[in-house]
């Protein structure tokens, strides 16, 4: 197999994410977006961990799988606690700091 | 067709098989990714998001890569796609119809990441035009972990510590008091 075959992938699939993020309104499904960009960047890590024949592309993909889970423990939270404060997720209404 | 299929094993080597349902699971992961996305239900995204994690999955497995399909399985379908349900749950106010957003915000963010992949797809057409993966046989799960507590024991910590700090912020955003 080629290794652009998995390159190529994870390049749609972190460009799918960074849209998601750019026009989801909606912090859920924002998160969601991130999770596609984060496992874009896992396919490539082990992709060339494959092509190096170094078990460093594995280790990483799951650092990288470790420090996702706590960031969406973390996004949640704050979430939760955007939605109890303004009854609403939705990024646009987000503008408290706005000069 | 007999013919082609010749060129096309002598071409790729022996790994007809592996191209194929690479393509197949390839083409389902770009479309439940584009669902996730433009789905205006955030649990139908949350449920398509499943089927992208499951396709890394067995990306990782065409790589040889066992161990972390099966933490890719435990950790993201297992855990986060439960904490995202959950968080759906929790702020019922999005469970139904998303925004709609607007036409030139659209149209925006499609440039950005049209431009963001061209440019991402011609520098690695352009640098790894024709390099091969070679993959025997899987990678044990003992040289994985040998390398995790050995040579790379200090982020390992690391991971540990953040992963206790963002427990305890969690708790601590989140907890009425």
């Amino acid at each position: 197999m080629l290794l652009n075959q998995f390159l190529v992938l994870a390049a749609i699939l972190f460009c799918i994410g960074v849209y998601g993020v750019l026009v989801r309104k909606n912090a859920m499904l924002v998160l969601m977006s991130v999770e596609l960009i984060l496992n874009a960047v896992n396919i490539n890590l082990v992709a060339f961990g494959a092509l190096n024949d170094d078990v460093g592309g594995s280790v990483f993909a799951l650092f990288t799988i470790a420090v996702a889970a706590a960031e969406v423990g973390i996004g949640l939270a704050i979430v939760l606690l955007m939605y109890r404060n303004r009854r609403s997720i939705d990024l646009s209404e987000a503008d408290m700091l706005k000069g | 067709m007999s013919a082609l299929f010749a060129a096309a094993s002598a071409d790729a080597d022996i790994y007809v098989a592996q191209n194929v349902f690479f393509g197949l699971i390839a083409i389902t992961m770009i479309w439940a990714a584009l669902r996730v996305v433009t789905t205006s239900n955030v649990v139908h995204a949350a449920l398509w998001l499943v089927v992208v994690l499951g396709g890394v999955a067995v990306q990782f497995l065409f790589l040889g890569a066992e161990f972390v399909a099966v933490t890719q399985v435990l950790v993201y379908i297992g855990a986060v796609i439960v904490l995202f349900l959950f968080g759906v749950m929790l702020t019922r106010a999005s469970m139904g119809a998303d925004e709609s957003v607007a036409r030139e915000k659209r149209t925006m963010a499609t440039v950005t990441a049209v431009l963001l992949f061209a440019v991402m797809a011609v520098a690695l057409i352009d640098s790894f035009e024709d390099v091969r993966l070679v993959i025997d046989e899987p990678q044990s799960t003992t040289l994985v972990s040998d390398s995790i507590f050995s040579q790379y024991i200090v982020p390992f910590e690391a991971v540990s510590v953040l992963l206790l700090a963002a427990l305890v912020g969690a708790i601590v955003v989140a907890r009425r008091d």
